[in-house]
């Protein structure tokens, strides 16, 4: 995984609350077998609207997707944060982020950063004002700047380590093989096994 | 203090807690399916890393499969490598796949349990949201992404954070038709899509307890619908009965259930969140909106969007009146559907279609729309035939399918068209989740079938 310490771009304003994963990538657009081309999925349904947020020339360039609670309910698929991060986004700030979608993306290293909703509504304000408005996400001093403005935000220190080294979780867990093993040795035999198939 | 039923099983599996980090659970389970499993796989290859466990992993095909002619080649080219691609993972590393066509093949939430493989006190994982539907046995079950399939692929554990705990106890007894499902839609209309958010929820109380295995399946199912990964609840005799003579049930059962027992909240536990539903005044719930959250019992008519306080959820409700097409004001009974849909891992298995097919037999559907019935798998279709209800639904001139996730997610060719309007007892009513453009009124089979019948959102009472 790439590591992330900071990251500056533009922003898009989202101006939705429970904005599902279907809504992000539709099931149709889920075949694909590699973790890229997911970008042409992305908010497909609301893509046929000119009106539409990412439609309007004075948001294309943007990477910081700022959006409204309730981002990423629904289905677990993590087609949705590759959708998001294959089309360009590098961070989405909400106020309320659904958990496995939350998991998902910070496994993957697109940074969800919650802050409060009125911090929210004030950066839609701001970039809706001038759409060329840098946002800063710094994960080193856990904040989000623009302006004269700068906001703190919550991350736990471990999922904070893991993204700025960029470090793989599985390479992590199986430095605790010993741990596991010794675990497995002391499983009660009565749970059950997938395998020899039994009818 | 005492604890909670799901502390107990996190902490029977715990392999590793240390200052600061999330603790390393052992995963005793991990359901595989087409979609959210090709590139875990491909992680795996690259890294040159095995399956850990193979014997704790099972996959089948669901999402993304046809339900009209099954063994004949999948038309869709993308959608048959992505079926091939697990048939080759599954075969390369050693798994256990039930294909198309296999007497096991079915939605991946319907087959565990009915090969007696959802056992309590597990932790259960598949990358699949409605993962949770495997909580009604008391276990841990969740969804989780791609990433995290790879991770307990590899390590047969995941780093996780121990959620926080929720009790809902649902008291009183249900009325004649009024079912799961209502008091599933009944509870996320009260806590809202994100109320179960960073929560386990263990569902209490009297009317849980009344609810057969099927019933408090289709409970914890739309657990996630009310943003919590988990929900479950403590087995008793109802749930080691039901594992009793599957093919996997332990073959030392009274070991497995003596450990069973233990599987309880303490009287002094402590949740940080208690909420009450009363079971004895709720009616059949449908949804009106494009939120779960958003349902109303059935006798309801369609909300003024003006009437409501909160300015983020009078926005909602607006956007939603204007997708789904409807009127404030209007009663929802007075809503015509267009297509109904019996199937899906909340309402496809065998209890489901019993219910319907009680409503729906001697009479027809109404000319003005179709019904899909779309069993969960292939031995609830075998079942159902056998006790003639497919039978039922043909005379009624409802179409008979074979098992899959079907319309619940209109990923295979079973969708809505642009403006078409369902009444499905599936799980989420998303714009376009079952078509692009299509409306979804989510729903129980007894109100799908009276639905049916009628041509417009109905319950058996008014038959």
């Amino acid at each position: 995984m790439e590591k992330f310490i900071s990251h500056t771009g533009s922003g898009v304003p989202l101006r939705r609350s429970n904005v599902d994963t279907d809504q992000i990538i539709p099931a149709v657009y889920l075949k694909r077998v590699t973790r890229s081309g997911f970008e042409d999925g992305l908010f497909a349904a609301w893509r046929n609207d000119p009106e539409f947020v990412l439609n309007q020339p004075q948001y294309k360039s943007g990477t910081v997707l700022v959006a409204g609670p309730e981002f990423g309910t629904g289905s677990s698929r993590e087609h949705a944060v590759w959708a998001l991060q294959n089309y360009g986004f590098k961070a989405v700030i909400s106020s309320r982020f659904a958990d496995i979608f939350r998991g998902n993306s910070l496994k993957g290293g697109l940074l969800t950063v919650i802050l409060p909703q009125e911090a929210v509504e004030a950066l839609w304000v701001a970039i809706e004002k001038d759409p060329s408005t840098q946002i800063k996400v710094d994960l080193d001093s856990r904040t989000v700047s623009y302006g004269s403005t700068s906001i703190a935000f919550e991350l736990d220190d471990y999922t904070r380590w893991r993204l700025m080294e960029g470090l793989d979780d599985i390479g992590l867990t199986l430095k605790q093989t010993d741990s596991i093993d010794a675990y497995e040795a002391k499983r009660p035999s009565y749970k059950p096994k997938t395998l020899p198939i039994r009818i | 203090m005492g604890k909670t039923l799901a502390e107990k099983i996190w902490d029977d599996h715990i392999v590793r807690s240390a200052a600061g980090e999330p603790d390393l659970l052992y995963i005793d389970l991990q359901l595989i399916h087409e979609v959210t499993s090709a590139q875990a796989f491909d992680g795996l290859r690259l890294a040159g890393r095995k399956v850990r466990r193979p014997d704790l992993t099972i996959a089948t095909e669901d999402h993304n499969t046809p339900t009209l002619d099954i063994l004949k080649p999948i038309a869709d080219p993308v959608s048959k490598l992505q079926i091939d691609t697990l048939r080759n993972n599954a075969k390369e590393f050693g798994i256990r796949l039930h294909s198309l066509g296999d007497a096991d093949q079915g939605v991946v939430h319907v087959v565990g349990p009915q090969l007696g493989i959802t056992q309590p006190g597990m932790t259960i994982v598949c990358g699949d949201s409605h993962t949770s539907t495997h909580g009604a046995f008391g276990a841990i079950a969740f969804g989780i992404g791609t990433s995290e399939v790879e991770h307990v692929l590899a390590t047969q554990t995941l780093p996780s954070t121990r959620p926080k705990m929720m009790a809902i106890n649902v008291e009183g007894k249900l009325k004649t038709g009024v079912t799961a499902k209502d008091i599933i839609l009944a509870i996320i209309a009260q806590i809202g899509t994100g109320g179960g958010q960073g929560y386990i929820i263990e569902y209490r109380g009297s009317a849980i307890r009344e609810l057969s295995m099927e019933g408090r399946m289709t409970v914890c199912n739309m657990s996630i619908e009310a943003g919590a990964r988990a929900g479950l609840i403590a087995p008793d005799q109802k749930t080691f009965d039901y594992i009793k003579g599957k093919p996997h049930a332990p073959e030392d059962f009274a070991a497995a259930q003596g450990y069973w027992q233990t599987l309880f909240s303490d009287s002094d536990a402590k949740f940080d969140l208690e909420i009450t539903l009363d079971a004895d005044n709720l009616e059949p719930f449908v949804t009106w909106g494009t939120n779960p959250g958003q349902g109303l019992p059935l006798n309801a008519s369609v909300p003024n969007p003006a009437d409501i306080k909160d300015a983020e959820a009078r926005g909602a409700a607006e956007r939603a009146l204007e997708y789904m097409g409807l009127t404030a004001g209007t009663p929802l009974k007075k809503i015509a559907i267009d297509t109904v849909f019996l199937g899906s891992c909340t309402n496809g298995r065998i209890e489901d279609l019993r219910a319907a097919a009680s409503i729906l037999e001697g009479k027809k559907i109404a000319s003005t729309l179709r019904m899909l019935v779309v069993p969960g798998s292939e031995r609830v279709r075998q079942q159902a035939m056998t006790e003639g209800l497919d039978k039922v639904f043909l005379d009624a001139g409802a179409e008979w399918r074979n098992a899959g996730c079907s319309m619940c997610l209109g990923m295979n060719p079973d969708q809505l068209s642009v403006g078409e309007r369902s009444a499905s007892t599936s799980n989420r009513n998303f714009e376009g989740r079952q078509g692009k453009g299509g409306r979804t009124h989510l729903v129980s089979p007894l109100v799908a079938a009276a639905t049916a019948i009628r041509g417009t959102l109905s319950s058996p009472a008014d038959l």
